[in-house]
């Protein structure tokens, strides 16, 4: 359901402003989104400051920063920093995206972060993402196959395989995905952008036998049609891909078989 | 898992932080234009009846309608017709699957915006 005011316990509040660094000259301001469950109050908005002489190029490099020098209770997921893994997708300077690959001088002004859209917080960066992986699970990411194995591998032309170019790139980050405002509303039952993305690199992958059975489980006014083309989700993918695009595929798939 | 606050947990900031985009600001006019509209249907139906009623009463409705305020609604009535059935083209080109990388769905939000501002001063002028 639509519901555009937060929840009451999700209203935030001003945070705390804490101590810049001594001795720096070139301090950039940052306001992070805070909440800690041990502490039950409402979420805050910390405001740190980051020498920029001493910090890498990328929002990543900052956050480090500010757990290394200023705030270790800061709390964050990261892991690759090269934007593989998908770990620090985040909302910055109001767009969803992955810190480490998010360069500080594409930032005009103050740099503000708060966790991915429309999810329940666990703590500070980090979003709940169960419902997220189940959605993705159900769509079967995997080849089904109902022909009996072959030899060796199963085989795929260049041209079917490069067919997938665009899809296979997805990390799962949850940037697309949390920034539809369709996903916002009814992401219970609307599948969101990512799930789609990864369910039509199935649907025509060459060797997937089980076409039918996955048009048939999308075939529903919300899992697909909740769509509305308002493109977030390719506008923001940290990794260029369009989600969008997918899913106007798969419901151009569903008016052709019907025809 | 060992967590023993799932239900309490906030929900993380949506609209309050995330950017307005060019084509999610396009996305939502068109609905907003298609909802206003039927309110302003309303007010052509009520001065049809009140045509239909007599003549004094259509006096009343009419001179509301010809009012200052008859013809903002009326005239921003115009602008979101063209502008839901442009948006409307749009639509319709996205669901053949087009126009959906980010430079032209950019382009088609701008011809939206334009094209019916456009639109609606040429239908003000011709009638």
């Amino acid at each position: 359901m639509v519901q555009l005011r937060l929840p009451k316990n999700s209203r935030m509040i001003r945070g705390k402003t804490w101590p810049k660094p001594e001795g720096a000259s070139n301090l950039r301001k940052f306001q992070i989104y805070r909440w800690n469950p041990d502490e039950g109050d409402n979420p805050s908005v910390d405001t740190y400051f980051v020498d920029m002489d001493d910090c890498g190029p990328m929002v990543l490099d900052a956050l480090i920063y500010i757990k290394n020098k200023i705030d270790p209770t800061l709390t964050f997921r990261r892991s690759c920093r090269e934007g593989i893994c998908g770990s620090c997708a985040m909302n910055i300077d109001g767009i969803n995206t992955l810190a480490c690959i998010y360069g500080m001088d594409e930032i005009k002004g103050d740099v503000k972060i708060y966790p991915l859209p429309h999810m329940p917080v666990v703590k500070d960066l980090i979003p709940d993402l169960t419902h997220f992986y189940a959605q993705h699970a159900s769509i079967m990411p995997w080849l089904e196959t109902k022909t009996n194995r072959p030899a060796k591998e199963w085989r795929q032309s260049i041209e079917d395989r490069e067919k997938l170019d665009g899809l296979y790139e997805c990390v799962m980050c949850a940037s697309c995905s949390t920034a539809c405002p369709s996903y916002w509303w009814n992401g219970d039952k609307y599948l969101g952008p990512a799930a789609l993305l990864h369910a039509y690199r199935w649907i025509i992958d060459s060797r997937d036998e089980a076409t039918g059975e996955r048009l048939d489980d999308l075939e529903d006014p919300f899992k697909l049609y909740r769509c509305h083309t308002i493109m977030n989700c390719t506008k923001t993918c940290p990794k260029g891909l369009n989600p969008a695009k997918a899913i106007a595929e798969i419901k151009k798939l569903m008016v052709e078989r019907a025809v | 898992m060992a967590d023993v606050n799932r239900g309490d947990r906030p929900l993380s900031p949506h609209l309050q932080v995330y950017r307005p985009q060019l084509t999610s600001i396009t996305s939502i006019l068109t609905r907003l234009t298609g909802n206003a509209l039927i309110v302003a249907v309303f007010l052509i139906i009520w001065w049809l009846l009140a045509a239909a009623t007599g003549p004094e009463y259509f006096a009343l409705a009419d001179s509301v309608l010809t009012s200052w305020f008859g013809d903002l609604v009326l005239t921003l009535s115009l602008w979101a017709i063209w502008y839901h059935y442009l948006a409307g083209l749009r639509h319709l080109y996205y669901d053949a699957g087009k126009g959906l990388d980010i430079p032209t769905s950019e382009i088609l939000g701008w011809v939206c915006i334009g094209g019916s501002v456009v639109l609606t001063v040429i239908t003000l002028i011709i009638i």
